[in-house]
């Protein structure tokens, strides 16, 4: 019974019912591990692979269950980069160019943040989004909306100590995709994360608040959780908003928390 | 306080705007201890078409079962320019190639070794989270005793191990397979 003592200690009931319904031959006990592993999600706050009306999950999500695994040293580490890593930072977005690109202005600022609240300092943060326009710089982008000469669309930054990060940047337009007739994707930012270890690993979008296309859009709504989607669209923000400058959105980054106690000497 | 992590969204198409900073198909550096290797493949959909707009990420210790992170505190050599992270994208033809070494056993649970691997993810358009996997090398006696090959069904073990070219064992070739016959095997970890 001490073996299962530790899975008590070391998880919600929730992670317990969903390792167990996922291994679903009875080896929960052969999950316990000891080095301190990363939390599961609590069901539906993360999407499923197979979503029938994101059109393109259908030939691509994996048909066979996945095989739960024990967190090793292998996905408690992770890639890490420094300063000299992402030299040259690029995180305003509106200076890439000899002009200023076109559109509303905006910086998007947050934190990043493990589920105990825990900044997560110097980690990189990546994004990548549409212009103005709704056109990506991109050579399979072939929405018939202008490119702007003044964007790129791309940048990548380190958290600082407090795991704050920074962008300056023009909002995204919406645009078309071939998913269902009359698809518009609503206007988002591409995240990109790494966090402390492997199990960390995260790619997101970031969405804005009051869009009318988030109602309609099955890849926002590919996540079951209403609560959960509420937390991928950023608040605007009258602090980080500077006058005669920028609007200002807030969007906080939650990577997986630890498991309470690492299961040393448990069997 | 108690957040919950924020939820995944897929990558999408377009991807390598943002993501191209830290693509790096060849992990070596010099100076690396290990025998190099180069893994080459495809990843394919459901309908067994290659998928063109595909990532994959690399994550591996060194040569002597070393991983780059504090939290690894093996007394082993670190090779402090080595970082063990790769991303590659698929090219037209949905596929990959990484030249790395190979690396070395990594503790698992409970005392256990681990036989030499790769950490895998992959992100495409399609997927609204990352698929997470590993290639395990061909012909390598640890791999009967590995404690995650353990968890996987007999029958389905060989999707997670590269196949060496004739006569080349430096030469590997692995694919991923999303769905169907040969369906390659994820892990939710
Ligand atoms: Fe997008």
């Amino acid at each position: 019974m001490s073996g299962f003592d530790g899975i008590l200690k070391i998880c919600s009931p929730d992670c317990i019912l969903a390792r167990v319904a996922h291994n679903g031959r009875g080896t929960a006990l052969s999950l316990i591990t000891d080095v301190q592993g990363y939390r599961r999600p609590i069901p539906g706050t993360q999407p499923e692979y197979l979503h029938p009306a994101y059109v393109s999950s259908i030939k691509r999500a994996p048909t066979q269950p996945l095989v739960v695994i024990p967190h090793t040293l292998s996905e408690v580490t992770g890639p890490q980069f420094g300063k000299e890593d992402i030299a040259p930072e690029i995180f305003d977005l509106t200076r890439q160019h000899a002009g200023e690109p076109l559109g509303e202005r905006m910086i998007v600022t947050g934190r990043v943040l493990d589920e105990d609240g825990r900044s997560i300092p110097h980690t990189v943060v990546e994004i990548w989004q549409a212009n103005a326009a709704g056109r990506y710089l991109h050579k399979w982008d072939q929405h018939n909306a202008p490119l702007d000469p003044n964007f790129t669309g791309s940048g990548h930054t380190l958290t600082d100590a407090e795991g704050r990060y920074r962008f300056i940047t023009i909002k995204p337009g919406c645009y078309p995709w071939r998913n269902h007739y009359n698809a518009w994707r609503p206007a988002h930012i591409h995240f990109s994360l790494f966090g402390p270890a492997f199990a960390t690993r995260l790619v997101t979008q970031m969405y804005f608040p009051g869009d009318p296309l988030l109602a309609s859009d099955p890849i926002f709504n590919g996540t079951p959780d209403e609560a959960a989607r509420q937390r991928l669209i950023a608040n605007f923000d009258w602090e980080t908003t500077v006058p005669e400058t920028a609007l200002g959105f807030r969007f906080d980054i939650i990577l997986r928390g630890r498991e309470q106690t690492p299961m040393e000497g448990k069997a | 306080m108690k957040l919950q992590p924020t939820s995944s969204q897929t990558v999408g198409p377009f991807f390598d705007i943002g993501l191209r900073r830290f693509c790096c198909a060849d992990l070596l550096v010099p100076g690396l201890s290990g025998s190099r290797i180069t893994i080459e493949g495809r990843v394919l959909d459901g309908n067994g078409l290659p998928v063109p707009d595909a990532v994959v990420e690399v994550w591996q210790a060194n040569a002597h079962g070393k991983y780059a992170h504090p939290e690894d505190t093996q007394d082993k050599p670190l090779e402090s320019a080595f970082k063990g992270y790769g991303r590659i994208a698929t090219d037209d033809q949905g596929r990959f190639r990484i030249t790395t070494i190979k690396p070395g056993p990594v503790p698992g649970p409970r005392g256990t070794n681990q036989a030499p691997h790769l950490e895998i993810s992959v992100f495409m358009r399609g997927l609204l989270k990352r698929l997470v996997t590993r290639i395990y090398f061909p012909d390598d006696p640890r791999n009967g005793a590995d404690p995650v090959l353990a968890l996987v069904a007999p029958e389905r073990r060989g999707t997670l191990i590269a196949k060496a070219a004739p006569g080349q064992p430096d030469r590997l070739a692995w694919d991923v397979v999303l769905q169907g016959a040969g369906e390659t095997v994820f892990f939710d970890c």
